[in-house]
């Protein structure tokens, strides 16, 4: 069941009531736009975690604003899955056909679709091709890019390329993720709700429920990387770094994670990851269906350390939620996660797996420099990385493209 | 000289607090060179010399003010010129009335740096370090607060946002080109205290946190209400 959306007001309790009369007096400038943002999944995943959570609060700030699903085939997923990976840089081909259902699964859905949203936010690759249709709606389209292009496959941004130069703006998490295009490019960091299920705060006693109820024994301190069975995250580099750690440090090993229904290749992972894990008592490995918000809040409170030891990120929100949570982070320094942990500072960062180990290994071995590196993290996510500031730049931007100045006064 | 009489005076104008947001926007121009550091420094928008010498006042307003700018932490820490990069920490912003003027001193220190020391410019840094040349761009926007007294401005300073506090002292100053802040220019035309104006003024609020500022210019407008004079 979808969790009940927080007020606005809810919100001061964390970054303070100034803030959302901010949020309110910028809202009312908009004067009810109508807002429209268009995804391809509507659970799993960092981005409809986020529009789950923001949506409701565009509609409390007086902002009409829907979120729209693409509907795809599989071909159509396995097609954006190649694209998503090769816009990371991972050799993918692409045949005639791929572009094909492509297309078609875009124009399938623009059938369906009313588009008439006065600023229409497209979110990544796959509905991208909707693009071609604005000139029918009007209104001020953006593209969201969450993934980090700064290194594609030539034949897969090329492809894409041709859309998004077709929008007003886009919109990258960092200016190391963009690529050059000729429309503006705005730069907005993704967030975590403080409030969400899987972010309050939880008692001594729910997490302890959520522990025994998935069976995670606590007689051994916990390192813990939560993501979707992807190859990109890494799964089996964490399960050898953990066999180094353990060779002088007796601990237990969570891996945890769901699939997205965008996402075809997690069950090929997954059976991967079990193999390599073989027999391990000391590595459980969790897949937890759609939802289990409470249970992943949970088992990161319960973690001695939190890992995210990818190969390739976007900005890595699994990290951002561990850090907001005061745990020692131990991740790659790949995408947003350098933007987000200091090294030795708010986290460690790593290159490897050997260096993943040494961190771990380091920072179990030190539990007063693991808190000293915890509560700094929380306090950089609390300036930085919370709903309310998304929720806010996404205003500004709106006025910012209605006025087209540097500087615009109300 | 000390004013001992204390200030009751009722600006015909009151001062009106404004706030300001900015969210960024990449230039799609980067650098891993120092030569193509400086082809880029002297073309970019004045907002992107605006926000490299000033986002950090906020983003970082927990930390001491330790961190001057974007591009020497880049010189002194991607690049490796640990000289240039001190000679870009120690340009002191204060001392510049227009970004104009402060991009042609960030340019003077980097080409003299380029000449002393040529060999510099065969370093490459690697893609993942390049300078990326970002540009705030801001909204600014009335607050309710507003004061016509000097009791009443000591009231709203406590509570207003430091966004509010940033964009009179910072923004207008340098990027709306006002020539001094906000808060000097209403003590001495506004309420006719051009003492307090003048120590204000003398402020160097780069050198302080935000809440530090606030708290400095708070204790000398408290000094000035309790009869104090030059504040």
């Amino acid at each position: 069941m979808p969790e009940a959306a927080p007020l606005l007001e809810d919100y001061g309790v964390v970054v303070g009531s100034q803030m959302i009369d901010e949020l309110k007096f910028l809202a009312d400038r908009l004067g009810g736009r109508r807002v429209q943002h268009i995804n391809s999944t509507a659970q799993g995943g960092g981005v409809a975690e986020i529009l789950n959570r923001l949506i409701p609060l565009f509609n409390q700030l007086g902002l009409d604003t829907r979120w729209e699903v693409l509907e795809g085939n599989a071909p159509f997923f396995e097609m954006t899955k190649k694209v998503h990976n090769a816009l990371h840089g991972e050799p993918e081909r692409f045949s005639r056909k791929d572009f094909r259902v492509y297309l078609e699964c875009n124009a399938e859905n623009l059938k369906r679709l009313t588009l008439d949203g006065d600023a229409v936010f497209i979110h990544d690759p796959q509905p991208a091709a909707f693009v071609e249709s604005r000139r029918k709606w009007g209104g001020r389209w953006v593209w969201r890019c969450h993934v980090d292009v700064s290194a594609p496959q030539m034949n897969a941004w090329r492809f894409l390329e041709r859309f998004i130069n077709r929008f007003d703006a886009a919109i990258f998490s960092a200016p190391q993720f963009a690529q050059r295009l000729s429309i503006r490019q705005f730069l907005i960091a993704p967030s975590i709700d403080p409030l969400s299920e899987k972010n309050r705060e939880l008692t001594t006693e729910e997490v302890d429920r959520a522990m025994d109820q998935l069976q995670i024994p606590r007689d051994k301190p916990i390192v813990t990387q939560v993501s979707r069975f992807d190859r990109l995250k890494d799964p089996v580099g964490v399960i050898e770094a953990f066999r180094i750690v353990k060779k002088s440090v007796d601990a237990r090993l969570v891996l945890a994670g769901g699939g997205a229904s965008d996402d075809p290749e997690g069950a090929e992972v997954l059976a991967q990851v079990r193999q390599r894990a073989g027999n391990d008592p000391d590595i459980l490995i969790l897949e937890l269906p759609p939802g289990s918000n409470l249970q992943i809040n949970a088992i990161q409170r319960a973690s001695a350390v939190v890992v995210q030891k990818s190969l390739r990120e976007g900005f890595a929100l699994t990290v951002t939620e561990a850090l907001w949570k005061g745990k020692p982070v131990v991740a790659s320094a790949v995408g947003g996660i350098p933007l987000q942990i200091a090294h030795k500072y708010g986290g460690m960062l790593c290159h490897s797996v050997e260096g993943a180990a040494h961190r771990i290994k380091q920072l179990l071995n030190s539990p007063g420099f693991a808190e000293r590196l915890g509560k700094n993290g929380r306090e950089h996510v609390r300036q930085n990385f919370l709903l309310t500031r998304h929720l806010k730049e996404y205003l500004l931007l709106m006025l910012a493209l209605e006025s087209g100045q540097d500087v615009t006064f109300l | 000289m000390e004013n001992r009489v204390v200030p009751m005076k009722q600006a015909e104008h009151p001062f009106h607090f404004y706030a300001r947001q900015s969210i960024q926007e990449s230039t799609g121009w980067r650098a891993v060179t120092l030569p193509q550091f400086l082809k880029y420094l002297r073309i970019v928008p004045g907002s992107v010399i605006y926000h490299h010498t000033h986002h950090y006042l906020q983003q970082h307003q927990f930390l001491s003010p330790e961190p001057p700018n974007d591009f020497s932490y880049w010189a002194f820490q991607s690049l490796g010129a640990r000289r240039l990069g001190e000679r870009l920490a120690s340009i002191s912003t204060i001392e510049f009335d227009t970004i104009r003027s402060l991009r042609e001193e960030i340019v003077r220190v980097v080409e003299e740096h380029l000449r002393a020391h040529p060999l510099v410019r065969l370093r490459i840094v690697p893609v993942e370090e390049a300078f990326y040349f970002v540009k705030a761009v801001t909204v600014v926007f009335p607050t309710p607060y507003t004061a016509r007294s000097l009791k009443e401005f000591s009231e709203r300073l406590e509570s207003v946002t430091i966004d509010s506090l940033y964009f009179h002292i910072f923004e207008a100053r340098l990027r709306l080109e006002r020539g001094e802040n906000d808060f000097s220019r209403w003590f001495e035309t506004g309420l006719g205290e051009p003492e307090l104006a003048r120590a204000v003024r003398a402020l160097d609020p780069y050198t302080h946190t935000m809440e530090e500022l606030r708290g400095t210019i708070l204790r000398l407008v408290r000094r000035r209400l309790e009869g104090g004079g030059d504040a």
